[in-house]
């Protein structure tokens, strides 16, 4: 598949939408590989790379789940490429920082990535829409378990899956959930909810942050332990934690709507009406204004608003997915501008919020959304 | 909350416990970024480090004879040259994995190519042996550990996933 087609193509999980899928973006789970006789790929010579890679790509490429995806040598692939990659969650930020002896390979579905001589010498990531760690888990452990029958793992009865960092040892799997918290944000209530969870040992980030503040409202929570538990047992407690944080932000969206209606109305009109009309639009205020877009069509004050049209603008005004659609580098001023002219493009036959009072209360109870337990 | 190192507003929260103290560390986007806490990666590798007292001098010392690395590189970047290293520095390992992680020893997925039935049995005399070793010290703690991994192994629960 050549680039074009796959970046075209929205990802299966920008589409979709997954259990509890107004506050939680994406699940992804990703496991760290490597193989024995090779040096870790941040202690290797570049020669040791490229053998691993044609070692490697083979058996990547002919994985059922990889027929007609999209796979590159990195080598062949522009700056802009690799970080519209970035920004689309298929490699990371240092995956797309090396150049030879790397490669990535991505399914048809942009469901499944793997990087190859990223930290480890392999990174196998699958993305889910919603709250769905456990599907996103058997994807990566089927794909994992395929590539074990086709290459020589490096493997410890005792620490398990050897990697470059010790802190990835075990399981190798680093399961994180994207939330979207805007009523926490605005009502304040987020710090306390990040501590909390920060207390039983999940590392807590803002997606965008730059700085200041976690833009967008978004923020990823992931385990930090990889040793001395299961797959399964990381991932039930992840689970159970973002249960707890989707109550949260659901009870907060709640008590705006009843506490605090004209102050919800104001900051969602501003926003649609930016977004609709500005000429110059900057990443950090499109983000955080989308973000608010985003609370107005879960509480249906924005009515007939496609999620995944607003989840795949929040991509198309990132830098790099600005300067392939221009063919060329821009300079921030030229991004802004071509970042408001899609924004306005997008959202041109979105109609105004409606008032609150006119509109049923919003359809879940707070408790509504208790896991069973 | 405020970046631990620089005033900023931080975005990044982690908690680790580090010899059996928890400590929480925010830190804004920069200077998470030049402490090496990326996006996917587990945190704090390096503070472990630095963090640890050095018990012996093998451990600066030692070299793995697959890939030439040295324990003094290891302690400089907190990564492995590799998988072999694994062995090479296996001394003063346990006191590291403890203070990173749950627990010391690989309990989840299982390359299928290695027989379940060795692997678990293997791993339960060893922890047995272990457990023997820790009662006999008075770590009542560590052995309360192993006996609920020796338990688990035995009994199975059959995992959701
Ligand atoms: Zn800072
Ligand atoms: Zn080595």
């Amino acid at each position: 598949m050549l680039f074009k087609t796959l970046i075209n193509h929205p990802a299966d999980w920008m589409q979709g939408s997954g259990p509890h899928s107004e506050i939680v973006m994406t699940s992804r789970v990703r496991l760290a590989r490597n193989l024995r006789g090779f040096p870790f790929p941040g202690y290797s010579q570049e020669h040791q790379r490229l053998e691993l890679v044609q070692l490697a790509r083979p058996c990547v490429d002919a994985l059922p789940e990889m027929k007609d995806g999209y796979s590159e040598d990195y080598a062949k692939l522009s700056k802009t490429r690799k970080q519209v990659m970035v920004e689309r969650h298929l490699v990371s930020r240092e995956h797309a920082a090396r150049a030879n002896g790397c490669a990535v390979a991505v399914d048809r579905k942009q469901n499944l990535s793997i990087m190859i001589n990223e930290e480890d010498h392999f990174r196998i990531q699958g993305i889910r829409p919603g709250l769905n760690l456990r599907s996103a888990w058997q994807l990566v452990d089927k794909v994992d378990t395929e590539l074990e029958g086709a290459l020589p793992y490096a493997y410890d009865e005792k620490l398990g899956y050897l990697t470059a960092c010790p802190t990835n040892l075990g399981t190798g799997m680093r399961a994180s959930v994207m939330l979207h918290l805007p009523a926490l944000a605005l009502t304040d209530q987020i710090n306390p909810v990040i501590k909390a969870v920060g207390k039983i040992g999940l590392a807590v980030r803002g997606l965008y942050g730059e700085g200041t503040e976690a833009l967008g409202n978004l923020f990823q929570i992931s385990n930090q332990h990889t040793l001395g538990e299961k797959e399964g047992e990381i991932i039930s407690q992840i689970e159970k934690v973002i249960e707890r944080v989707i109550n949260s932000e659901t009870n907060a969206r709640q008590k705006l709507v009843e506490d605090n209606p004209n102050m919800l109305q104001d900051q969602v009109g501003r926003a649609y009406a930016i977004l609709r009309h500005a000429h110059i639009l900057a990443s950090k205020e499109a983000l955080n204004l989308l973000s608010l877009l985003r609370l107005g069509a879960d509480l249906d004050l924005i009515s007939n608003c496609d999620r995944s049209l607003l989840d795949m603008l929040l991509l198309e005004i990132q830098p790099a997915h600005l300067q392939l659609r221009a063919g060329k580098d821009l300079s921030p001023e030229e991004r802004d501008l071509r970042r408001a002219e899609i924004t306005r493009t997008r959202l041109h036959s979105l109609a105004g919020p409606s008032n609150v009072s006119n509109n049923q209360p919003p359809p879940e109870a707070p408790t509504s959304d208790l896991p069973d337990e | 909350m405020k970046c631990d190192v620089c005033e900023s507003e931080a975005t990044v929260f982690l908690t680790q416990i580090i010899n059996g103290q928890m400590t929480t560390v925010n830190l804004c986007d920069a200077c998470s970024q030049a402490k090496g806490v990326t996006d996917e990666m587990g945190f704090g590798l390096a503070e472990a480090f630095l963090n640890q007292p050095t018990p012996t001098n093998d451990v600066t010392e030692g070299v793995c004879e697959a890939c030439g690395f040295t324990a003094a590189q290891l302690k400089k970047i907190g990564r492995m040259g590799c998988p072999e290293c694994y062995s090479a520095f296996r001394d003063g390992l346990d006191g590291l994995l403890k203070a990173m992680h749950k627990g010391t020893r690989h309990v989840g997925k299982t390359p299928s190519k290695i027989t379940q039935s060795r692997h678990v049995q293997g791993n339960i005399n060893h922890l047995r042996e272990e457990l023997a070793n820790a009662v006999r010290d008075e770590r009542y703690e560590d052995a309360a550990r192993l006996k609920n991994e020796i338990d688990r192994m035995l009994n199975p629960t059959p995992d959701a996933v």
